[in-house]
């Protein structure tokens, strides 16, 4: 019964927003059901990609040591870092919020702050299989245009937000990650 | 395909894994379930407040919207919208084509895009549990001025 009523306590905010949408389907039957047939393709599609993602994170947090990941892409690595990270996110598949996950473990391995802020920049704008498709969309010259601003733009981010970040506050985030 | 790749790097690994270590490997999966169901909540509500904010705002509204709009006007409108919702890039970039034949500009339809994909209001609360709050807040203010910086830029070049 406690077990019961602790999932609830977990899931209330979907549940709440689950009722909501039953109740759009009596008010604007239209809307209701596109909105349910939206959320159910976006689910389908999520669950798809999140168990090998789920999986790899596994792996990595049993196998491999954080003195290895630091030393690739911790403080010290340098641009080399910088580098591993820009494709880590280029390679990936998924929305943003799918990377928060993956940043959190990152964190936990004791990536640096910029190299994981330059992780999620990269998932979110320079993805390789976006790429192709923006290009095919909106041209060649559009898409690479893009591209160079957004490479710029995602270490500059970077480097601003870990510059910015008081060393209290880094600690937390990293104190954070330990719980993953 | 990339998701099979995913599927094809995991299962390989996992299986490599497996041969070396069985305990480990049990561990991996333990581990992998236990932040998989420690993020689903989150995960469930964006999916079902995407749903909602796609069934009213769909491709037509938007470009409605977006697409008679011009100048400055027509670049808030263009932020706002992306900002909040999340389009998946599929569905995203032929909308973009579409409202530049409907008459957007490329300034406005880059300021789209780009907050688009890199701001996420709904999708705050899951950013804090790993970032924390103003960490992430501050991630998203940083992307969206550089939203209007190279929007400002693209459309100056292009447009």
């Amino acid at each position: 019964m406690r077990k019961i009523w602790m999932l609830i306590q977990r899931y209330r905010f979907f549940l709440i927003l689950f009722a909501v949408n039953i109740l759009l389907l009596f008010a604007a039957p239209e809307i209701g059901k596109n909105s349910f047939t939206v959320t159910k393709e976006n689910f389908l599609e999520m669950i798809s990609i999140l168990p090998p993602i789920f999986v790899l994170l596994g792996l990595l947090d049993v196998w491999v040591e954080r003195e290895t990941m630091m030393k690739y892409m911790g403080k010290d690595a340098g641009i080399k870092g910088a580098v591993i990270a820009f494709i880590m996110g280029s390679a990936a598949a998924g929305p943003l919020y799918v990377s928060f996950p993956i940043a959190g473990m990152l964190l936990k391995k004791g990536v640096n702050l910029k190299n994981v802020f330059i992780f999620v920049g990269a998932w979110s704008t320079t993805k390789i299989p976006m790429i192709l498709f923006e290009a095919s969309n909106l041209g060649w010259r559009y898409m690479l245009l893009r591209l160079v601003c957004n490479v710029i733009g995602i270490a500059a981010i970077a480097v601003i937000l870990e510059k910015s970040t008081p060393d209290a506050e880094r600690d937390a985030i990293y104190e954070m990650a330990k719980d993953q | 395909m990339f998701t099979y790749f995913l599927y094809g790097a995991a299962g390989g690994l996992l299986l490599l894994s497996f041969t070396k270590d069985k305990q480990k490997t049990f561990m991996v999966l333990k581990k992998a379930w236990r932040s998989f169901e420690n993020i689903l909540p989150q995960f469930l509500c964006i999916l079902l407040i995407i749903g909602m904010m796609l069934s009213v705002l769909d491709a037509d509204a938007i470009s409605h919207l977006l697409g008679r709009e011009s100048g400055v006007l027509g670049m808030a409108i263009a932020a706002v919208f992306g900002s909040i919702t999340l389009i998946p890039g599929f569905v995203a970039f032929p909308l973009a084509a579409s409202l530049l034949k409907a008459g957007a500009g490329y300034g406005q339809i880059t300021m789209f895009i780009t907050t688009l994909m890199m701001v996420g209001i709904v999708t705050l609360p899951v950013e804090m549990k790993f970032f924390g709050r103003r960490t992430t807040i501050k991630r998203n203010l940083f992307a969206f001025i550089y939203a209007v910086c190279v929007s400002l830029i693209i459309g100056g070049v292009i447009g």
